[in-house]
């Protein structure tokens, strides 16, 4: 990546980054990526830390590569310290903010799972259970919904909603192994069919 | 109230095994999930191992997605954490992070060279889109999680479009889409279920 940003990072440097992603972790509620536009002011605009394509590119490189997409934290802090020293200030880099975003919010997970399994039986849990059911359905769907309206302009882009049309049909109803799915979107892509 | 399926004994059903069972089942899900680990933990979890019940994955699901932080995280450390308390929690935590993490560093260094490459981007865009009809597609496999819901269906159907609607067409902050249906839902489950 042919970076222009050339500078230091002090010890109080690292400290103020790992806060400032702890205090992003309990505002993540709907995963670490709602809070990208805070991080983008931050890291981008704020400290000067990250060129504007070193940021989207560690979101896109994280959504595509397999493992959880929160990973985009690993990579934002990974080319953070890339760009103020080397492979091995670009190694501590990646672990500091991935430490601070999931310190609280995994904590705070683990506590009220653990609460909600020992009082399954309380009413009130169940009725947060049963209530959610539809809604957190209703989410995922919406989520992959997001992610094809990503391309908006019918004319060029049909073919992609025809493939996530076809793909969503396909896992639904069928018994089709979905690395076999990606693998078709991948090829018709390299080929340049979508 | 009818027999709760996750009342069912835990014991005479297929579990993680150890703690390094956690820790390689969740590596191999997450190295399997493109574009998300959402989809793949939800076949493998529900469909091949049989971890979990349909509904049981939607009502921890529910705990994972309103609980700040990554979902898929919070789904690992959840199921670790039930059966092998914190030490199993953290084993599925680091599972589902630690060797994703290495391949996605060693992909940026990859990645840096092919950035140009027309090849490279259409299969990106060609994985994104069929990754979006994935997940869809768990949504829908999910539905029937509601059947046994006593809210009844049409209840569930309303507030599953009203939550795609404000979500997914209107774009509305997650946060209050989550307070708002959420805390309607469950007072009219609160309602429906014996005290």
């Amino acid at each position: 990546m042919n970076t222009a940003l050339h500078f230091t990072m002090q010890w109080n440097d690292w400290l103020d980054f790992f806060n400032h992603y702890l205090s992003l972790s309990l505002l993540s509620v709907g995963g670490a990526i709602t809070t990208a536009p805070e991080m983008h002011r931050y890291l981008v605009v704020q400290q000067h830390w990250l060129t504007e394509q070193q940021f989207n590119a560690s979101i896109a490189i994280a959504q595509a590569a397999p493992g959880p997409n929160v990973l985009f934290i690993a990579l934002m802090g990974w080319n953070v310290g890339s760009n103020a020293g080397g492979l091995l200030s670009g190694l501590f880099g990646a672990f500091v903010p991935m430490t601070g975003i999931l310190l609280p919010s995994t904590t705070l997970s683990y506590l009220a799972a653990r609460w909600g399994h020992e009082n399954r039986e309380l009413r009130a849990v169940r009725a947060f259970k049963q209530g959610m059911a539809p809604i957190v359905i209703a989410l995922i769907i919406a989520t992959g919904w997001i992610l094809s309206s990503t391309h908006s302009n019918p004319s060029e882009d049909w073919l992609l909603w025809l493939l996530t049309l076809a793909t969503a049909l396909i896992m639904w109803r069928g018994k089709v192994h979905m690395l076999w799915l990606l693998a078709a979107g991948a090829f018709l892509g390299w080929c340049g069919l979508v | 109230m009818p027999l709760n399926p996750s009342m069912k004994a835990l014991e005479d059903r297929p579990r993680p095994q150890s703690l390094t069972d956690l820790f390689v089942s969740f590596t191999l899900l997450a190295l399997q999930g493109f574009g998300g680990v959402l989809t793949i933990v939800q076949y493998a979890l529900v469909e091949k191992k049989r971890w979990l019940t349909n509904e049981e994955f939607v009502e921890d699901w529910a705990v994972a997605q309103i609980m700040p932080g990554p979902n898929v995280v919070n789904l690992a450390l959840m199921i670790g954490g039930r059966h092998f308390g914190l030490a199993g929690a953290l084993a599925a935590m680091a599972g589902m992070l630690a060797v994703p993490m290495a391949l996605v560093l060693l992909l940026a260094l990859v990645y840096a060279q092919y950035t140009d490459h027309a090849g490279v981007a259409g299969a990106l865009r060609g994985m994104g889109a069929v990754a979006a009809g994935l997940i869809v597609a768990t949504g829908l496999r999910l539905f029937g999680a509601v059947k046994a819901n006593p809210m009844g269906i049409p209840v569930c159907i309303a507030l599953g479009v009203s939550c795609f609607v404000t979500v997914g067409l209107l774009h509305w902050p997650l946060i209050y889409v989550l307070m708002i249906l959420g805390a309607t839902a469950c007072c009219l489950a609160y309602r429906k279920l014996q005290p």
